[in-house]
């Protein structure tokens, strides 16, 4: 009896480290973690402020909705390395459609979302029909899109646009008095969206299926073409999205802006326990994976003394350290 | 009915790659409710062949007719939806993802885009059960030992769009399945012919690819060989024996070979210098014992695919052992990779020279001095003038032309491109030599220089063993046999005027002899 159930919770442990989910509680209990040494140590500071919290979401909506995208692709095993220069493209276009132009933003938001989805596409179609690596591909992407930015203007064109202000300053309020900008609301239903798409339509689940293993996702007779170029478009529509919401964070277009963010995203990812070899990971975890590192940046700052670039070292040795446990996860689900 | 309706006839299918040609005018046909089994060596074109018809590759000429109307196959889906399902030999599953999903994605059940959960997990159970299995679906397909993804990928490719309707296998024309028995036990190839009986009774029209010849004879109707790429004869099982089967499969005449036998019966056992004890690898080869001593050549034959380059490949520790041990002059040793081996004096000539072992753009020089370099270390360059003398020395040796040690090696031929190879590890003074088909793809002159200097080499004390698909060639210079058949080490045997080219025929062909 004894023996029994000792061979059963042995079971259920094997069970447990073997579980997909474990990265993404992993994250969750990081962050809480995380979250709780901050309102320890800065509680005079007035860590606990409910706002504080919301702020996470409203400083990281951008980041939120580039790394939904990236998490698509990533869990195909691919890569897209084009979300910064995406991002930055997007806030030219739309600065310059609406302070230069004089289009309405209701009329750009479309427009700068249907250019950047139509440029996925196109990456995507080059990395299927052609066989190219999607590393090589988005990194043309990357310099495209960056030196497009340079072709629209070579300096920042900040937005005044009575309705670009308004939505950016839109506070929506939330019960306890603390607030999220729209921005944030925006990212959070693509966010609720995405994980619709991944886990209750047939597409999601090629995408996992191509991730587990292309080969036999072909041979089973599914559209690996289609649905590989549909994560790229994906990927391609939620960096503009991500570019919109960056326009409206800091109301201006900069050919500089997100310089260097695709890595972000792709850290925000893996973070949440997505596999870089893709097939594993849920969208969930790549929010743990946003809220994490945007609370990296919110205890630095409480802290004052530290520079901002012990961010990057934090983020880092995160990575690093996830990158190790994905490492031995998926050594052990091999033997 | 004299003569049923085919439900499938591919005739005149040709397929190149890169302008080889890997079918050539192949005809093939398929009766409802037969298990037909498809044959040959590896690369004679069978799994090409599954390919074309299953729409993976595209066909470069000939016709298919299914059902009597011609169609033309472009995609796995397009074949999926004719009725022609597939089971590939490597268990074409996605680990990630739960059996239910396994066996239903694609045609999941949806109710306005959303896809039923529940709805598909009741299916997937259904259709496990039906095909006598007890699973949890919803466990990741990962978690299930290779024997139950095999199945679960014969349910997949079977199981119908909708459960609930018909037999087993409504809605399938043509089931493949490529090699599906590699994986399973004994019990379990059991319970998996129960299945394809079944489905043969339903009216289904089985391919069978397999090595197994047994099993070939137990479940098979009718048989079609391949060889080199085009069609050696189709058969009924009944009607042809195994020794007349590996006959075709191979392609020789049994009174041809005889006459070409020749004994090399002395072996001067000399002192043991590697020895096998259970040493396996799953899928690849199961446990064998072997001994090797100083000057003996241990030949090993069997067909392509029977398991000759994974042992050579467990002995020089270029893939792991699962079970077993090896002795090298009497210490145990673990080998973990191939340097592990070398140190120990083992060399390696792969048969895949141009892939994996000549760096095609060095020089004849450098190719030769690579091993020695490589056993001295990287910081320990070799004196240039002992180099060239080395050099010098082997390419006079072997009679490696062009005499030239700065000509690139990409450019030479064949046979003098495997003696290249032959130096570079002559050069480290092996003790014992594996040479994996040195003399395939080499004109004849070149091949007998090769096996002059096999047999000198063992004179000298190397020991050798030596892979070939020629059986011929392994009875002139071996000591000892060793006979694979299905990755097993099926017997051993001192070579000798009694060993000739029908007994060991018969052994690949049955198997009885131990």
């Amino acid at each position: 009896m004894s023996v029994l159930d000792g061979i059963r919770t042995g079971g259920g442990r094997v069970r447990l480290l073997q579980d997909r989910r474990l990265p993404v509680l992993v994250t969750a209990g990081l962050f809480l973690v995380m979250f709780g040494f901050g309102a320890f140590r800065y509680q005079s500071y007035g860590f606990l402020d409910g706002q504080v919290f919301m702020n996470l979401f409203i400083d990281n909506g951008y980041l939120l909705a580039a790394a939904v995208g990236a998490t698509f692709v990533i869990l195909t095993g691919g890569i897209d390395l084009s979300v910064g220069s995406v991002i930055g493209f997007t806030t030219m276009l739309t600065a310059w459609l609406v302070e230069k132009q004089g289009l309405p933003f209701l009329l750009v938001a479309p427009i700068a979302l249907g250019v950047g989805a139509f440029g996925g596409y196109l990456m995507g179609y080059v990395i299927h029909h052609f066989e190219i690596e999607p590393f090589i591909v988005t990194l043309a992407g990357l310099f495209f899109f960056r030196g497009l930015c340079l072709v629209i203007s070579k300096e920042s064109i900040s937005i005044t646009d009575p309705t670009v202000n308004r939505l950016a300053q839109t506070h929506v309020p939330l019960p306890g008095g603390s607030f999220l900008s729209i921005a944030a609301v925006v990212s959070l239903a693509v966010l609720a969206l995405a994980y619709y798409v991944l886990h209750y339509t047939r597409f999601g689940r090629r995408v996992y299926a191509i991730g587990g293993n292309e080969q036999s996702a072909l041979l089973m007779g599914l559209p690996v073409a289609g649905t590989k170029i549909a994560v790229y478009t994906v990927s391609g529509f939620c960096s503009a999205l991500s570019g919109l919401l960056f326009t409206l964070y800091i109301q201006s277009g900069d050919p500089l802006h997100a310089v260097g963010l695709e890595l972000d995203a792709i850290a925000a990812v893996v973070v949440g326990g997505t596999l870089l070899t893709g097939g594993s990971g849920y969208v969930i975890g790549t929010l743990f994976g946003v809220l994490v590192l945007g609370l990296i940046k919110t205890l630095i700052q409480f802290e004052g003394t530290l520079s901002s670039w012990w961010t990057k070292i934090a983020t880092g040795v995160l990575l690093f350290a996830f990158i190790l446990i994905q490492r031995t996860m998926t050594a052990r689900r091999r033997t | 009915m004299a003569e049923p309706r085919p439900v499938l006839e591919m005739t005149g299918i040709v397929k190149e790659f890169a302008g080889i040609r890997a079918l050539s005018d192949v005809d093939f046909r398929l009766f409802p409710g037969e298990i037909h089994a498809l044959l040959g060596e590896n690369g004679a074109g069978k799994s090409t062949l599954i390919k074309v018809l299953t729409g993976v590759h595209p066909l470069d000429g000939g016709t298919v007719v299914l059902d009597g109307r011609p169609v033309r196959i472009t995609s796995p889906l397009q074949a999926q939806q004719a009725g022609i399902r597939t089971v590939y030999q490597e268990v074409n599953l996605c680990q990630n993802l739960s059996v239910a999903e396994n066996i239903l994605i694609g045609r999941e059940p949806v109710r306005a885009g959303r896809i039923r959960w529940k709805e598909l997990r009741r299916q997937a159970a259904q259709l496990v059960t039906r095909f006598g299995l007890d699973l949890d679906v919803s466990a990741p397909v990962g978690s299930y030992p290779l024997a139950v993804q095999q199945l679960v990928a014969i349910i997949r490719a079977v199981g119908s769009g909708v459960a609930g309707d018909g037999g087993a296998g409504s809605g399938t024309r043509v089931l493949i399945l490529d090699e599906p028995t590699s994986s399973l036990d004994r019990d379990e190839v059991e319970e998996l012919f129960a299945l394809m009986r079944r489905l043969r009774e339903e009216g289904v029209a089985i391919v069978f690819v397999s090595h197994f010849l047994d099993q070939i004879y137990e479940v098979c109707d009718r048989m079609t060989v391949l060889r080199n790429g085009a069609l050696v004869g189709e058969h009924l099982v009944a009607d042809l024996g195994r020794v007349n089967l590996v006959k075709l499969m191979i392609g020789k005449d049994l009174d041809e070979l005889e006459e070409l036998s020749e004994h090399h019966g002395q072996s001067q056992a000399g002192e043991t210098v590697v020895k096998a004890e259970g040493l396996s690898r799953a899928g690849a080869i199961a446990p064998f014992d072997l001994e090797v001593r100083t000057g003996e050549v241990l030949g090993l034959a069997g067909l392509l695919g029977s398991g000759r380059t994974e042992l050579a490949r467990l002995l020089f520790g270029a893939d792991t052992s699962d079970s077993g041990r090896v002795y090298f002059e009497g210490q145990q040793a673990a080998l973990r990779e191939p340097n592990d081996a070398i140190g120990r004096g083992v060399a390696f000539l792969s048969e895949n020279r141009r892939t994996e072992g000549l760096v095609p753009d060095l020089t004849v020089r450098e190719n030769i001095i690579l091993a020695l370099q490589a056993a001295r270390g990287w910081t320990r360059p070799v004196p240039a003038s002992q180099r060239d003398e080395l050099v010098a020395k082997y390419i006079a040796a072997l009679d490696i032309r062009p005499a030239d040690p700065e000509a690139k090696t990409g450019s030479l031929s064949g046979g003098n491109q495997q003696k290249v190879l032959l130096a570079r590890w002559l050069l480290t003074r092996p003790k014992l030599l594996i040479l994996d088909e040195p003399t395939r793809g080499i004109d004849v002159g070149a091949k007998a220089e090769i096996q002059k200097l096999v047999v000198s080499l063992s004179e000298e004390g190397v020991a050798v063993v030596y892979i070939s698909a020629e059986l011929e060639e392994v009875l002139r210079l071996s000591h000892t046999m060793g006979v694979l058949r299905d990755r097993r080490l099926v017997a051993r045997m001192a070579n000798g005027p009694d060993v000739t080219a029908g007994r060991v025929l018969e052994i690949i062909a049955s198997g009885e002899h131990q």
